[in-house]
């Protein structure tokens, strides 16, 4: 039992890692196309290990229910397809509407 | 294990605070919409850590149809901020 | 339309609704059960081409080839996030932005989308747009080293066009 409780502990202890490092990421680089880099991809990976995490809680504590399980499954596949492709139509948009992206050496936008 | 829950939401909380400011001051209209698309994704999982930590089993329904929500508002409004229009 | 694709639509289809059906309510008395056989029934006849497309040779080899193909994506995954952690935490930010465009072989659509999906989900990688004519792709890149993996490893290209057999 302590093995899964310590195999819980360490997949939210990265999840809720790289969720942060995204949203730092978003703060802290200097143009649209570069943030758009960090929280399309630690944003996806960071809520689908919260969510595998909390799926292997659920199978050891409650003699898991296959139907949940089921669901949590459904929606991490949703995530890992979702969110991509989202980050994609949202830069195909501003490139359509002009944004210009950033060289090395310019200042902040 | 159920304060690990509590850690985890408390911490994707602070991370959609970070968020805000971003969705605030963030110059120009594309990094607004990146933001809110950003904290819609972290919503879900808050709502699927949630579920488990009040022991209400209906709280993973309701965010599987949260992120599905998200997902369309923000491609919705990318095709908008595209072509200026929504039909043609 | 023939009438066997036309059947093989309408089955594949009903099937995959009936499955979601069940998979979310859970609940498997006599009322719920026929009621969501009609409802998948009805939208099923409607609209079934709207989410299985046309004529495809060899569906099961592929289908196969794509969940041998998954793995190698998940970790790819991984070590696209280890690299944007370092990048982001690093304290002198080493990012040097460029955008590449390249071509190939590629004509079918899921195979596209699939190409598109990997290549921002790689490090270091996102596509912008896709001309589905010519399989031309426009990709910004946030350093040289993941552009030039791209550009001239051809890996991923190589895999997909393996999986979906250089459609």
């Amino acid at each position: 039992m302590v093995i899964v409780y310590g195999v819980v502990t360490a997949l939210l202890g990265a999840g809720v890692f790289f969720t942060l490092v995204g949203s730092i990421g978003l703060l802290r680089f200097p143009d649209f196309y570069t943030r758009l880099h960090a929280t399309g991809k630690c944003d996806t990976l960071g809520g689908g290990l919260v969510i595998l995490g909390a799926m292997i809680y659920h199978l050891f504590q409650y003699s898991g229910t296959l139907l949940v399980i089921a669901k949590l499954a459904f929606l991490v596949f949703f995530i890992f397809i979702a969110n991509p492709t989202a980050t994609h139509a949202i830069m195909k948009a501003a490139y359509k509407a002009g944004v210009e992206p950033w060289c090395l050496g310019e200042e902040r936008r | 294990m159920i304060t690990l829950f509590w850690a985890t939401a408390l911490f994707i909380l602070l991370g959609m605070l970070l968020c805000l400011y971003r969705a605030v001051a963030g110059p120009g209209v594309f990094n607004r919409v990146a933001a809110v698309n950003v904290i819609g994704t972290k919503t879900t999982v808050l709502l699927v850590v949630m579920g488990y930590y009040f022991e209400r089993p209906y709280f993973f329904d309701i965010a599987l149809l949260y992120a599905m929500i998200n997902f369309i508002g923000t491609l919705v409004f990318a095709k908008y901020l595209e072509r200026g229009e929504l039909w043609s | 339309m023939k009438l066997g694709e036309r059947a093989f639509g309408i089955l594949l289809s009903f099937g995959i609704m009936a499955a979601f059906w069940i998979l979310l309510s859970g609940i498997f008395d006599a009322f719920h059960l026929i009621s969501g056989l009609v409802c998948c029934s009805i939208v099923s006849i409607i609209s079934h081409d709207l989410l299985v497309k046309g004529k495809s040779e060899k569906k099961l080899l592929k289908s196969l080839r794509l969940l041998i193909y998954i793995p190698w994506e998940l970790w790819q995954i991984v070590l696209a996030n280890i690299d944007v952690a370092y990048r982001v935490l690093h304290p002198k930010m080493p990012i040097d932005p460029v955008i590449i465009e390249f071509e190939t072989t590629l004509r079918g659509e899921f195979s596209l989308v699939t190409l598109a999906n990997s290549i921002t989900l790689t490090p270091g990688t996102i596509t912008i747009l896709v001309e589905p004519a010519r399989g031309k792709f426009l990709v910004h890149a946030i350093a040289k080293e993941p552009a030039e993996a791209l550009l001239v490893d051809q890996t991923m290209q190589k895999k997909v066009a393996h999986v979906f057999m250089e459609t």
